[in-house]
């Protein structure tokens, strides 16, 4: 195994306001080596953004706290680091992060090519001239399918497909050791879907960079992913390699029930099997195991105690079902 | 972009007569007759008669307005003053540089003050200073510019003897004409910069622009203001539109002639002719100012640009 290139410790996130306090991620654990891929999965709410936006400090100034644990890199403690290094070192340069909706995260006001152009201006350790990075953007651009001259447009010329491969380029412009993916995906259609994610494939695989990818389509994961980690109300339930969450038989609940929400393309059923309920609410959350309100495989113990973790090799559960034998 | 300009400049036909017609039709509404504002309240009736004879009061609504349209239009004749009997486009005209000058000057002392305060305020929501811009803004767009006025006066015309209190001869005699009406305005200003630069720091491409490491300031100034501008360049020349005519009390109080005591007057004294070619004037002014509010909307988002050259 290589260095470990990441390493999130016991993180817990609240989102703290006058009148409630969010618990949106209570004590995670995940780390990630250079060139790896983990995908970090789960439904809405569970605190999935909450933890990318973590590693880059770019949570809500007033009210996102990060309370306990660590976010190490390279050996180097991220929730420590002024801020200024914080920008001139890591955002953009070591680690980007690709957001949701490709609609809304480009500055309509700005040609792509200035907004590519940024990335390297202010991460420009090597002195570049303004050719050169002119030349650099020119190449990100094709780089992620985009005709160069393409570069004076605005993002309002653009369709979403391609304004997410600009969101993408501006990512890769400074060839970071992190990518942090947010659902990069949810926002086009499927065909498209597939078009970006073989591109994220082949530009991870061309350039080395590690990816964090989080989404809630399990496809995706297995398309490409290393590690898996399955998220919920700010938990990791459930983490290990693809192989541990796809192959094996040992599951926490929540994942079954992930995966039972796929629809079947070889068993003919008329209804889609989801799981029950909704997810708790994060200012006032569940005593024991977060998921024992929703769970069909909830004891007694479930409700009472926060179950620990069950680890076989690398494939790790949260579940009392497997209590007792770590 | 050229058509479009053509297009914009070629609509203002049909409003410009659109608002003469309106204005008109209220003017031949209101009662007296000129013979008699001309005359005064001593001339004999047949003179009087004989007056309005000869400026086509008797004539019908339509002669009227057609004749007044043809004077102006071939001969830029808008008629004279009834009180003066002097052409009034020389009295308005002569008036326009002063109004222009107070509000210009009234609505940039009101951007120097309200923008770059809103911008912080924006920034720092929340903070101590966020707190003391808003209170002070709030007081400040409250406060009735008659009394800021005086006050302004007998401080630093009474008192210091720093700068003369009446008239519109020289640079100083526009300086507390201006503070008088940007404290105000600049209290508007802050509250909308701010307001649209809270708006525009939330959203997803400042939260973009954060990712790749851009500092701070580039992110307010390049990424969120040219944003936030499109709202501050409307209220900007709304205002500035609407002091041309209306700083009516400012201009009272420092006697400026200006065009807001000249319609005032004019209506005071029911003297047509200078009413109409005044509001005219302010109409065509008005529509220009929002051509070139639209032209800067192009000019800072291209988003608008692109639909102007369809």
């Amino acid at each position: 195994m290589s260095e470990k290139l990441l390493e999130i410790k016991d993180l817990e996130v609240i989102y703290q306001t006058d009148e409630e306090t969010v618990h949106a991620v209570n004590g995670i654990s995940f780390d990630l080596n250079a060139g790896e891929s983990i995908g970090i999965v789960g439904e809405t709410g569970a605190g999935k953004t909450t933890t990318a936006l973590s590693i880059l400090r770019l949570l809500p100034e007033k009210t996102g706290i990060v309370k306990a644990g660590s976010i190490t890199m390279d050996g180097v403690n991220l929730l420590e680091v002024p801020e200024v290094e914080m920008r001139d070192i890591y955002r953009g340069e070591r680690i980007s992060m690709i957001f949701q909706d490709p609609m809304t995260s480009l500055n309509p006001v700005l040609r792509v090519g200035e907004q590519i152009a940024e990335a390297l201006i202010y991460h420009n350790s090597d002195h570049k001239t303004k050719e050169q990075i002119e030349k650099r953007v020119e190449e990100t651009l094709e780089l992620v399918g985009i005709p160069r001259a393409r570069k004076n447009d605005f993002p309002h010329q653009f369709s979403g497909g391609m304004k997410q491969r600009v969101v993408i380029a501006i990512a890769l412009a400074c060839e970071p050791d992190l990518l942090i993916a947010d659902e990069p995906t949810t926002a086009l259609d499927v065909t498209i879907q597939a078009q970006v994610l073989a591109m994220m494939v082949e530009l991870r695989r061309k350039l080395g960079t590690a990816l964090i990818m989080i989404t809630h389509d399990l496809g995706i994961v297995a398309q490409v992913c290393d590690k898996v980690a399955v998220m919920y109300a700010g938990e990791l339930v459930e983490k290990g390699t693809v192989e541990d969450i796809f192959e094996s038989d040992k599951h926490h609940p929540y994942t079954d029930g992930l995966f039972g929400s796929i629809p079947n393309l070889t068993v003919k059923s008329a209804r889609l099997s989801p799981i029950e309920g909704l997810i708790p609410d994060p200012t006032d959350l569940p005593k024991g195991c977060k998921f024992s309100p929703r769970c069909p495989k909830c004891m007694d113990i479930c409700k009472e105690t926060p179950p620990k973790e069950y680890v076989d090799g690398t494939h790790c559960i949260a579940c009392h079902l497997f209590g007792g034998k770590a | 972009m050229i058509k479009y300009v053509l297009k914009r400049l070629l609509l203002l036909i049909p409003v410009i007569l659109g608002v003469i017609l309106i204005i008109f039709t209220i003017m031949y509404l209101m009662p007296g007759d000129p013979g008699r504002i001309i005359l005064g309240e001593n001339a004999s009736q047949e003179a009087v008669d004989q007056k309005n004879e000869e400026l086509g009061y008797y004539d019908p609504f339509f002669v009227q307005f057609f004749n007044y349209l043809k004077d102006a239009i071939t001969k830029l004749d808008f008629g004279e003053s009834y009180r003066t009997s002097k052409p009034v486009f020389d009295d308005v005209f002569a008036r326009i540089p002063n109004s222009l000058k107070i509000s210009f000057n009234g609505i940039l002392g009101a951007c120097i003050i309200g923008i770059p305060l809103g911008i912080l305020s924006a920034v720092k929501q929340y903070s101590a200073v966020d707190t003391i811009s808003r209170v002070t803004a709030m007081l400040a767009a409250a406060i009735p510019p008659f009394w800021l006025g005086m006050m302004l006066i007998f401080a630093f015309a009474l008192k210091l003897g720093w700068l003369p209190s009446s008239g519109a001869e020289s640079w100083k005699h526009f300086i507390l004409p201006m503070i008088t009406l940007a404290i105000p305005y600049a209290g508007s200003m802050l509250r909308m910069t701010r307001s649209t630069m809270l708006e525009t720091i939330r959203q997803d491409y400042i939260r973009t622009a954060r990712a790749k490491g851009v500092p701070q300031r580039t992110i307010v100034f390049k990424h969120a203001l040219r944003n936030a501008l499109l709202p501050i360049i409307t209220i900007m020349a709304t205002s500035f539109g609407g002091l041309l005519g209306g700083a009516v009390i400012t201009e009272s109080v420092f006697s400026i002639p200006g065009l807001g005591t000249l319609i005032v007057t004019g209506i005071r004294q029911r003297d047509k002719p200078v009413v109409l070619a005044a509001i005219l004037f302010l109409a065509v002014m008005f529509s220009i100012i929002m051509l070139v509010v639209d032209l800067l909307y192009a000019f800072v988002d291209p988003r608008i640009k692109a639909k102007y050259s369809k």
